[in-house]
């Protein structure tokens, strides 16, 4: 069986990551997966942990009370799940939703948090790793927002 | 010689022999000529201009198999007054056409290198006929994907014919819809994410890209990420086209006319125009 820090290496997330970092993350870190259909993670909860995925397709849903549920993005080999670790107050804005048999390593936010805290370079590396995340979900939202693909107007 | 390449203004007369809807807004329309005989030929990327008597005229991309014998095709989407009154065309209606115009896609100058083709809503019309070629001569390429983005799954064009093409070992079909139900099993997300899912050698890459303006820029800026350059990149302009042969100036976009002298540009040609408030 492949270690953690061979898998952590090995993904795009962390790529060139100093090795003693790498270790350090490992102390946070845990093999886990997902079956069809089952929810990661829901609207609200506690944003506790987050996902460097190895394999499978997870949905980004929202809903709106009574009506349908919309995907909003789907994520899978080499993508990462979730952000709001890093940010107050530390909840979920949308639900995490296997469609498929789905690997991950599961990170701890709060023990990340602490990590961090006590390295500040370290903390570094991840935000220089998470912003490019959060900025490409921004444009994605805005050219969906767009509604590039409608008639104009 | 046609009546229409003869004299590029005078529009030829086309019987409909079919009408298929491909969306709730978007519609095929098979034609042949009136006269009898072939229509005339075409290159990947090129594009007519469609005439309803009374009505007006649209520059419609040709969206068929130039490497077959059949109908001529036009996929159209649902836009004005004349593509709504090209909707209602019966099998058996006449409208007119001349053409075909415009630069087409370098599917012969990409012989040997790698093809990207991204496309995004109606664009996958225009890049149809370009798949076909590809198809037609496969052992002359070398990878060659397809990275399609729609609004909605209910958008998405030529379902079935994404589906023979994914079961290919030789094609990398790759679709994304910016927002889906959860029936939806596939890609929700932006186009431009599906490019690096590809695997394809940059410096021996051509990219073809055709959709709305924004997102071919956003296309861009990722291809320029996984290093493909600027004059390997290609895109098919839109504006409104009215003489298709360059005298009217409907289509002037910066030094060029876009009926004229495209609809397809390389990227460098157009580069200083793109994302300009006003051209």
């Amino acid at each position: 069986m492949e270690s953690l820090e061979k898998i952590l290496v090995q993904h795009p997330f962390l790529k060139d990551l100093e090795q003693k970092y790498v270790q350090l993350m490992v102390g946070c870190a845990a093999n886990v997966r997902f079956d069809s259909g089952t929810f990661i993670y829901r609207e609200g909860e506690d944003a506790d942990h987050f996902y460097i995925l190895r394999a499978g397709k997870v949905a980004l849903e929202i809903h709106d009370g009574g009506r349908e549920t919309i995907t909003i993005e789907t994520l899978g080999e080499g993508d990462v799940l979730g952000w709001a670790w890093l940010v107050p107050p530390y909840r979920r804005h949308a639900d995490a939703h296997a469609l498929e048999l789905t690997r991950a390593i599961a990170l701890d936010g709060k023990c990340l948090r602490d990590k961090c805290r006590d390295d500040h370079n370290l903390g570094y590396e991840l935000m220089m790793r998470i912003v490019p995340l959060i900025t490409h979900q921004l444009q994605a939202t805005q050219l969906q927002l767009m509604d590039v693909y409608g008639v104009k107007k | 010689m046609s009546e229409s390449l003869a004299n590029p203004l005078l529009p030829a007369p086309y019987r409909v022999l079919r009408n298929k809807r491909n969306t709730h807004d978007v519609f095929t329309l098979d034609v042949e000529p009136v006269k009898g005989g072939n229509s005339p030929f075409f290159s990947p990327g090129q594009f007519n201009m469609l005439y309803i008597f009374g009505k007006g005229d649209a520059a419609i991309s040709i969206s068929g198999d130039p490497t077959k014998e059949q109908p001529l095709r036009h996929t159209i989407r649902r836009a004005g007054v004349v593509t709504q009154a090209l909707e209602q065309v019966k099998p058996g209606g006449v409208l007119g056409i001349r053409g075909p115009f415009g630069v087409p896609w370098p599917v012969k100058e990409a012989e040997g290198q790698d093809v990207l083709l991204v496309a995004g809503g109606i664009g996958l019309a225009p890049l149809r006929p370009a798949m076909y070629t590809l198809l037609a001569n496969r052992d002359k390429y070398g990878r060659i994907a397809l990275f399609y983005g729609a609004r909605t799954p209910e958008d998405l064009l030529y379902l079935s014919e994404l589906e023979q093409w994914r079961a290919r070992f030789d094609l990398q079909i790759c679709v994304s819809v910016d927002t889906a139900k959860r029936n939806w099993m596939g890609d929700v997300g932006v186009v431009t994410k599906l490019i690096s899912k590809a695997s394809f050698d940059p410096l021996n890459t051509v990219a073809l890209i055709c959709g709305p303006e924004i997102m071919m820029r956003f296309t861009i800026q990722e291809l320029k990420k996984n290093e493909i350059k600027s004059g390997k990149i290609f895109l098919s302009m839109e504006r409104n086209m009215k003489c298709a042969v360059g005298f009217c100036g409907h289509c002037q976009y910066g030094p060029h006319f876009i009926c004229k002298d495209g609809p397809v540009f390389r990227y460098d040609q157009v580069q200083s125009l793109l994302g300009k408030r006003e051209v």
